[in-house]
């Protein structure tokens, strides 16, 4: 028996009273609510599917979908199903949203720099750029570049031609396309070790820089170790054995070339109108981070004997990517959503194959709307991911 | 804390009710009574398609579907006006008639066993036979869709024809390559801007686009029609009262013809001694009120948009720009396919 009288604890409050048991009590309420909505909405919805005898369920995937897409990076034809149509239609939405924001990036940082600009005529053109373009609708753009792009182009039969196997006309620009023989992989391989060593070699080349202040090649050996290593490989296999890689060259059909490569008119106008539309809204972000570091910054650097295409890359940039990279993700986000207006111009997105052609020959706009949704949610988490995983990596580290 | 409970309890019941109101909206067996009560009957039309449903500059609607939804409204209100038009894109109008967007959706819709058995819909009749063709501009040469091998070819998504031409070249081991658009406006003005080499749909908007063309007379409408396109009226599966006033609508329009009761006649016809235009005109007999109308309800279409031949003749036939023969829309005993079932 212990000798240690214990103080008496204080008289417990109600247990209605006691704050963390009501915070719980009320948690727990609202999550009944919100999974008894949902499941009831969901319950509701597949009765009266039933009740109105239209098609429910996801097996509309595995039947064949009877219709043709003109763009597809994967084969695909009338007798696929719709489960196939879906993947097609997500690859082209992928593909226009990698170019378009590569391509927006690019443009958008030429522009904010611009921007501030000494020179009065560049600075004014890009002020002008930025307000014209972010200031008119994008649907307007796109149908502005398509009707632009279809007119401007000639008729199949009076086709551009550059060099002997290049052309353009008004159904998009054809271009010899890659044969790969099966021996192709050694180029590919040399390609992975060049990729590699010009890895090494940079990291190499700033240590040394670091260490001892003297610059090295490492542009010229960059190019040289990833195209260069390729190329003698393929040139060996050429002399040695078979061309591994031949071209399938684009010929005069009764209509239109037959054969090679197309690149789409509805794919150039959408790429066109995604990039220019918000390369004007990234143009603004990167001349808001650039203004955001310091002068004081800028005449250090000069004063440090640094050029100014240098105090740029190596001062300015590398601080103004704090304040630029949240903005920005944003804007990546919405050229991915943007993409989906491709459905104006006959582009075979997401939505134009799926929302549109799938929802309609089955009929199940639920499912269809549901996974359309769920899909963009994917591609917009995965970016906004990385996106952050990058800010973390440059943002201002605390210690 | 009581204060908390009531907004809590409140909200949820608000909630309930509202998914409550849902189901039962959605699955109403009387259409026609929410019709009558709201006072209007709400269409679903075609976003522009001449002869068949299109407004003009000042929103007043035209067209061989506009009169069939005027002729409903016209049975069920004594007025062809109290018809609204709601526009609907091809990929959109199931959509519309299944949410109950629409009442019933007239928009030169195919007939097709898929749309009628999984969709939610019941189509309620034929209102015009057609079939998909193809126009090419003349100087390209072409003279038979057989020829069409490697052509691009702009079409509309969300139709029978964007299925029709898979399934033709296909059959005919030809390639092609297809452009879809969600309206048919912009499909047209794709074509007509150059980049199709040829424009497909329905024979009879075949026509009626080129009327939009920059140039009609530089296109020509080739020889093959390459499916069967029974276009009619739809609505939503499981009312069947409302169902049986889509349908006789359309019979009485034909047996109208048919007999020879036009707008203009139909006040003296209801003075005449046979028996089929008497049951027609509810003189004998009580056929609107077993379909929950009044006796008279086809006087009361008739004189509102007249008869089918009428309403073919002034938006698509000789009395419009169009000029489309009547053909497979002539009445059965003219050589056509429209034969009404009987009204008795």
């Amino acid at each position: 028996m212990s000798s240690i009288v214990r103080a008496p604890e204080p008289a417990r409050a109600s247990f209605v009273n006691d704050p963390r048991v009501r915070g719980i009590a009320y948690q727990v309420v609202l999550v009944v609510v919100v999974v008894g909505l949902i499941w009831m909405a969901a319950t509701n919805a597949i009765e009266n599917l039933r009740a109105a005898k239209i098609a429910s369920g996801f097996g509309f995937l595995d039947s064949t979908s009877g219709f043709d897409v003109s763009q597809t990076l994967i084969p695909y034809s009338a007798s696929s199903t719709y489960g196939r149509a879906f993947l097609v239609g997500l690859l082209n939405t992928l593909l226009v949203a990698a170019i378009g924001v590569v391509l927006a990036t690019i443009l958008g940082f030429l522009i904010g720099i611009a921007r501030l600009s000494s020179n009065w005529i560049v600075a004014r053109a890009a002020t002008v750029y930025v307000e014209v373009i972010r200031n008119l609708p994008l649907l307007l753009q796109l149908l502005f570049w398509y009707i632009a792009v279809l007119r401007s182009l000639p008729e199949p039969r009076n086709s551009v031609t550059v060099g002997t196997s290049f052309f353009l006309n008004n159904r998009g620009l054809f271009m010899p396309k890659p044969v790969l023989a099966e021996d192709v992989w050694m180029v590919g391989a040399a390609l992975v070790a060049g990729v590699a060593a010009a890895l090494v070699y940079a990291v190499r080349a700033h240590r040394r820089q670091a260490a001892t202040g003297q610059p090295s090649p490492v542009i010229r050996a960059t190019l040289g170790l990833v195209l260069g290593l390729p190329l003698l490989v393929w040139a060996a296999l050429a002399l040695a054995t078979t061309n591994p890689i031949s071209f399938d060259f684009p010929l005069k059909g009764t209509f239109n070339l037959r054969g090679g490569m197309q690149v789409f008119p509805e794919l150039v106008a959408l790429t066109l109108g995604l990039t220019i539309y918000t390369a004007a809204f990234i143009a603004e972000i990167v001349r808001a981070g650039i203004l955001a570091v310091s002068r004081g910054q800028t005449e250090a650097s000069h004063a440090l004997g640094l050029r100014q295409g240098q105090t740029l890359r190596l001062v300015v940039i590398p601080q103004a990517m704090r304040v630029i990279i949240p903005p920005l993700t944003s804007q990546y986000l919405n050229l991915t959503k943007n993409s989906s207006l491709a459905v104006v111009i006959g582009y075979p997105d997401l939505v134009q194959v799926f929302m549109g052609t799938v929802l309609n020959q089955t009929g199940q706009a639920i499912e269809c709307v549901a996974i359309t949704m769920a899909v963009y949610l994917t591609i917009s988490i995965a970016t906004a991911s990385f996106m952050n995983w990058y800010n973390a990596r440059k943002a201002l580290v605390e210690r | 804390m009581t204060s908390k409970f009531a907004t809590l309890a409140l909200g949820l019941a608000v909630g309930l009710a509202g998914i409550g109101l849902g189901a039962s909206g959605a699955s109403a067996q009387a259409t026609l009574n929410n019709i009558k009560q709201k006072g209007f009957l709400q269409c679903g039309s075609n976003t522009g398609l001449a002869g068949f449903g299109v407004p003009d500059a000042q929103g007043n609607w035209t067209g061989l579907d506009v009169d069939y939804c005027r002729a409903v409204a016209a049975a069920i209100f004594n007025d062809p006006t109290k018809a609204r038009f709601t526009p609907l894109a091809a990929k959109d109008r199931f959509t519309a008639l299944q949410s109950g967007e629409v009442d019933v959706l007239i928009r030169n819709t195919t007939w097709t066993m898929s749309r009628d058995t999984a969709l939610g819909l019941t189509f309620t009749g034929v209102n015009y036979y057609d079939g998909q063709g193809f126009m090419v501009r003349k100087k390209l040469g072409v003279a038979s869709a057989k020829e069409l091998n490697g052509a691009s070819i702009c079409t509309q998504q969300g139709t029978t024809t964007e299925l029709n031409l898979a399934d033709y070249f296909r059959a005919n081991n030809m390639k092609y390559e297809v452009v879809a658009f969600a309206t048919s406006d912009e499909t047209f003005k794709a074509y007509d801007t150059g980049r199709c080499d040829a424009f497909t749909t329905d024979a009879s908007g075949l026509y009626s686009e080129r009327l939009r063309a920059s140039a009609p007379d530089d296109h020509i409408v080739l020889p093959e029609i390459i499916s069967k396109e029974p276009l009619g009226p739809a609505v939503r599966k499981g009312d069947a009262q409302w169902a049986d006033v889509v349908k006789w609508t359309h019979n009485v329009l034909l047996t109208a013809e048919e007999l020879g009761v036009t707008k203009a006649n139909v006040d003296q016809m209801l003075k005449s001694d046979n028996p089929e235009i008497k049951r027609l005109l509810g003189v004998e007999g009580s056929f609107g009120e077993s379909i929950g109308l009044t006796k008279d309800w086809a006087v009361r279409i008739i004189k509102g948009v007249g008869n089918y031949g009428e309403i073919f003749d002034r938006n698509v036939g000789e009395g419009s720009r169009l000029k489309i023969k009547r053909g497979l829309n002539a009445l059965w005993n003219k050589g056509g396919l429209q034969f009404a079932a009987p009204i008795r």
